[in-house]
């Protein structure tokens, strides 16, 4: 299911005509949220984006968390590490896949808990090759806590 | 997306990390496959002495009867502890009747944030049948390494995470540990494996 999106720009106006201009269009779909127990204070986001120009995605934010950042899940023989990163990489026309088994936006300082149904806007930040930030207001729905991976993406965000 | 090829030579290679580990005595008992790695036998993984959210003390004794699914985690976690546990939530409805012969137990490896109240709530989003353990740091730190679990709190940004293992531990009916289980096991594997346990 898509999720309704609006694209804002941020920064100097383009003077160029519009057919040059390298407008960073954006598009997430299947943005999500699982679902927290009333004493959690954290959880994550997933969602697919595409960059049509190509970019980076280097924040995000929420008013329902007091901290978000973008994280990455490494698992290694059995291991799993998270970090922060700074940005993750949208090749040009490449869809890329924030899913449970890799990227996520992890929002925390949880102010409320994130009830199944809830739609909950987040703000994404994308940064152009250009430099140009854009600022994409998503809703995102929140996803009962127990909710497998592939319940919520597309079969080509499936590892296996 | 991995090849079968690249997942069949990481679990030998996974399998020959953990094979000075796993000691299989002859016994007269017939061997039977698993689809997880089979360390019956082991010197390890023999006992927890953890809290449940009620207080109470729980050890491996309390489950005789049922097999016991057990993994390590924490609730800040958005990624693996909750497949993890959406996973043994599917285990036991693949398992049917015999779901109620199977106990998931979730260890908590950040007991600083993971209070009882909290713990009790998460695994009951699941399946109001999994119980959540805690214990102090101390108790924390002798469960996981008598399971082999490594974890560590790395801090991030004002907070922190946990690195963990990712492993699910299954006992057999008896309370002794059978297998280790990966992340990448389909429900359907465990619960397979789960069913040849309860025939014994």
């Amino acid at each position: 299911m898509k999720t309704r999106i609006r694209s804002i720009l941020v920064g100097l106006a383009l003077a160029a005509a519009p057919a040059l201009s390298a407008l960073a269009q954006t598009t997430v779909q299947n943005a999500w949220i699982r679902g927290t127990v009333p004493q959690q204070t954290a959880t994550g986001m997933f969602c697919r984006i595409t960059s049509t120009a190509g970019g980076k995605l280097v924040s995000a934010s929420s008013p329902v968390a007091g901290m978000v950042e973008i994280h990455e899940m490494k698992m290694v023989d059995n291991m799993m590490r998270m970090r922060p990163i700074a940005g993750i990489d949208l090749p040009a026309g490449k869809a890329v896949d924030l899913d449970p088994s890799g990227y996520h936006v992890m929002l925390m300082e949880l102010k409320q808990q994130l009830k199944p149904g809830d739609m909950v806007p987040v703000t994404l930040v994308v940064e152009g090759k250009d430099g140009k930030r854009e600022s994409l207001e998503v809703k995102a729905q929140v996803k009962p806590l127990a909710t497998t991976g592939h319940d919520a993406m597309s079969h080509d965000a499936m590892k296996r | 997306m991995t090849t079968v090829q690249q997942r069949s030579r990481r679990a030998l290679i996974r399998a020959a990390a953990l094979a000075p580990l796993a000691v299989a005595p002859l016994s007269a008992c017939s061997r039977r496959s698993f689809h997880g790695l089979d360390v019956t036998g082991v010197d390890w993984g023999r006992d927890f002495h953890l809290r449940d959210p009620s207080g109470r003390e729980r050890t491996l004794a309390d489950f005789r009867g049922k097999v016991v699914l057990l993994f390590f985690g924490f609730t800040q976690c958005p990624d693996i502890c909750p497949t993890a546990l959406a996973r043994a939530a599917e285990v036991l409805r693949l398992l049917d009747d015999d779901g109620s012969r199977l106990q998931v137990i979730f260890v908590t490896i950040d007991p600083e944030r993971d209070t009882p109240a909290l713990l009790r709530a998460y695994t009951q989003a699941f399946h109001p049948s999994f119980l959540g353990l805690y214990g102090t740091p101390q108790e924390t730190a002798a469960a996981a390494s008598e399971f082999k679990v490594v974890y560590m709190k790395v801090p991030s940004g004002g907070t922190y995470t946990m690195d963990h293992t990712t492993l699910s531990y299954v006992f057999d009916l008896s309370g002794r540990l059978r297998l280790a289980v990966e992340h990448a096991a389909s429900a359907h594997e465990v619960a397979d494996d789960v069913g040849t346990l309860l025939q014994a």
